[in-house]
């Protein structure tokens, strides 16, 4: 017999349901929140200077998401985008990482980019749009990228990263490169079509690429059980014919634990696999986000708890690593460089006039240099109006 | 050369660009071993493996995505969406991602190489879900080419360029002519050029403009007008973005009336770009109103096919209002 719907076929002679609760998906957990192991764990390994690294990054980026927050209240820049409480999550993902693997983002993953080795100047002329930003003023603030660093510059339509990530680690397989593409997205895109479509295509298509959910309960207002019902995010992989693992998103060594094996995995066997990290979204969404309207303080003190820098912090001193004094006194510092750089990217012109019809396309075509030309000559007749580019037209 | 028809011309172009470029992979849904529904890409998974020619899920939001990302590795995808009636489940992938790639990451990265290619329009008793020309919706798009070639000589050139163009193509093939249209094709590598329109017949009364299967409609027109005396200038515009203004402007300075002829809806058509772009390139020139003749503002018919297309008598009628005014 063939198998023409690609199926297991047990065949039963009473009529009953699989219950949607078939599956049970545990979460790993490494470190305790004093930051010991629990008696069955085992620390990945890890030298210093990296487990160092990861620290640095993490307190790098909650000492940014501190000072651009407060940038934006003061109308410094426009808009901005925290991380709290899922620091480990992308900084325990990227550090198992190597450079070559491409990083496909959502949004909320600047632990991942520091790691990688976007400067403090990057992200600040990007957050100020200045015409030193890579992505030439073009997009809100926090939609970095970096070719040079394999991380794709961040698109705000939620999920379409997904099967583009699909398309991309299979090149890098047909191209027979030493490399994956790490794929984050949160629990709320994953109810995009393009989730479907593009866990799918990785699967059929035997793509290795790492899925890495970021469930932290929220999407902007709405809470997760007002977004699925199933169990997580973790159990649709198994549905897809894909490998999965969930684990304690502030718990770093856990992430990177489950990453490296992902990793490992999906190189090996050019398979999928996906990582469901499970946090909690203890900042608003973004700047323009008040979650006091859906959710209760008593909640977020909860979570606040539950900080993934204090336990990753207990364990390195415990490792002898970390020196309590010497660490504070690089905390101060970094506070002071942000502001400083803040100050300098902020006085960084604007892109030129010529930006705006530049990369459209390769080339721009008649019609837009026909466009430009106009525009030049209607700012030179009102130049008053726009300041930012009347003085440097030609 | 060799005698090809639309298809063969197609297939023949895949091939050649598939030999020359071992990163240019072609997917869409039944395009491996079966060839693709209407066999444009038959034999290639024979000849280039199933890594590079293979089927792909039902899922056309997918198949653009997955291009994106192979295009933004470098490689040069050449996706296949059935039909182009099909192709909106990767309208967000095609306008907010496609599109955009370059321009948002200041070119940090970039999907040139990719061509989504799709079968449009009617002729082919497909009612509104086999017909539709959804090239407007994309033209209001920057960032994206788009090509329709009338013929295969034109097929084959204008689909290598695509491939080779450094900025992503959708390439919509007038399903109507794929083995109705037959023609001498060099068998070499060659390129037509995107962006340029071409004069296929000199006129001095007026110009009439279309592009893909319809340029067959507007030539039979034209032959019912020459009878009648009336000497008619005919371009095929090749693509529609971007689109040879100067050419179209140049014809209608020296005729002084213009026949837009589109399968798509009148209302929001791309005749209607044309005829206001033109109207202010030639103002002083124009002789008579701008003439459109467009499928109706319905979902396309079937029993009622006839009646709807933009068809021969219907552009005769357009040519003499205009030459008449």
């Amino acid at each position: 017999m063939t198998n023409p719907n690609n199926a297991t076929i047990t065949t039963v002679h009473r009529a009953e349901f699989t219950a949607s609760d078939a599956l049970k998906i545990p979460t790993l957990r490494i470190l305790k929140d004093d930051g010991s192991l629990y008696a069955e764990a085992e620390a990945p390994t890890l030298d210093k200077a990296t487990a160092l690294k990861m620290y640095d990054t993490m307190v790098f980026i909650r000492v940014l998401d501190e000072r651009m927050l407060a940038a934006q209240r003061q109308g410094r820049i426009s808009f901005y985008m925290q991380c709290l409480g899922e620091e480990a999550t992308t900084v325990g993902s990227a550090a198992a990482l190597t450079d070559l693997d491409m990083i496909m983002a959502q949004y909320r993953e600047q632990g991942a980019l520091r790691y990688r080795g976007f400067t403090l100047e990057q992200f600040m002329n990007q957050l100020f749009s200045n015409e030193k930003d890579l992505g030439k003023g073009r997009q809100m603030p926090v939609h970095y990228g970096s070719n040079a660093i394999n991380y794709m510059t961040i698109s705000s339509p939620l999920g379409t990263q997904i099967p583009q990530a699909s398309g991309y680690a299979y090149a890098q397989k047909l191209r027979g490169l030493e490399a994956v593409t790490i794929c984050y997205f949160g629990e709320g895109a994953a109810s995009e079509g393009d989730f479907h479509a593009g866990l799918n295509m990785a699967a059929v298509h035997k793509a290795p690429v790492i899925f890495f959910c970021r469930n932290n309960g929220y999407a902007i207002s709405t809470p997760a059980n007002e977004q699925f019902v199933g169990d997580g995010i973790a159990c649709r992989a198994v549905g897809y014919g894909m490998k999965s693992i969930r684990v304690d998103g502030a718990d770093i060594l856990a992430v990177f634990k489950a990453t490296q094996m992902a990793r490992e995995y999906a190189l090996k066997h050019n398979e999928p696999v996906l990582i469901e990290s499970m946090a909690y979204r203890l900042g608003a969404h973004s700047s323009s986000d008040d979650p006091s309207g859906y959710r209760s303080k008593e909640e977020e003190a909860l979570w606040r708890k539950n900080d993934p820098i204090a336990r990753y912090k207990a364990w390195l001193l415990q490792q002898g690593w970390l020196d309590e004094a010497a660490d504070k006194a690089q905390t101060e510092q970094l506070r002071i460089d942000i502001l400083d750089a803040l100050k300098v990217a902020e006085k960084v012109a604007k892109p030129g006039i010529e930006h705006l019809i530049s990369d459209v396309y390769a080339e721009p075509i008649p019609a837009l240099q026909q466009q430009l030309d106009e525009l030049k000559q209607h700012i030179r007749k009102y130049p008053d109006a726009y300041p930012i580019t009347a003085g440097r037209l030609d | 050369m060799a005698k090809m028809n639309m298809l063969q011309a197609i297939n023949n172009a895949l091939d050649l660009a598939m030999a020359k470029d071992d990163g240019v992979v072609c997917f869409g849904e039944d395009v491996g071993h079966f060839g693709g529904v209407f066999r444009a890409t038959s034999k290639l998974q024979e000849k280039y493996g199933k890594a590079r020619c293979f089927n792909t899920p039902l899922t056309e939001q997918g198949i653009a995505g997955f291009a994106n990302g192979m295009a933004a590795q470098g490689m040069k995808p050449v996706a296949e969406i059935q039909f182009a009636d099909y192709i909106f489940p990767a309208f967000d992938q095609i306008v907010n991602e496609t599109a955009k790639f370059r321009y948002r990451s200041g070119n940090e990265f970039n999907v040139g190489g990719l061509v989504f290619r799709t079968p449009y329009g009617g002729g082919i008793a497909g009612g509104h879900y086999h017909s539709q020309s959804p090239e407007a919706y994309f033209a209001h798009t920057p960032g994206l080419k788009i090509v329709v070639p009338r013929d295969p000589y034109q097929a084959k050139g204008l689909l290598l360029a695509s491939i080779a163009c450094p900025d992503p193509v959708i390439f919509f093939e007038p399903k109507k002519l794929y083995r109705a249209s037959i023609g001498e094709v060099p068998e070499e590598y060659y390129e037509l050029p995107i962006g340029k329109a071409e004069i296929l017949q000199q006129g001095k009364d007026v110009t009439v403009l279309g592009w893909g299967a319809q340029m067959e409609i507007i030539q039979k027109a034209v032959e019912m007008a020459a009878a009648e005396g009336i000497s008619c200038e005919v371009i095929d515009l090749r693509s529609i973005l971007p689109w040879d203004a100067d050419t179209v402007a140049a014809s209608v300075k020296k005729t002084g009336r213009l026949v837009i002829n589109h399968e798509a809806p009148l209302t929001g058509g791309f005749a209607g770009e044309i005829a206001a772009t033109i109207q202010g390139s030639c103002f002083l020139h124009l002789e008579s109103p701008i003439e459109r003749v467009c499928g109706m503002d319905t979902p396309y018919p079937l029993a009622l096919e006839k009646e709807y297309v933009a068809d021969h008598l219907k552009t005769f009628e357009a040519i003499k209002r205009s030459v008449n005014f």
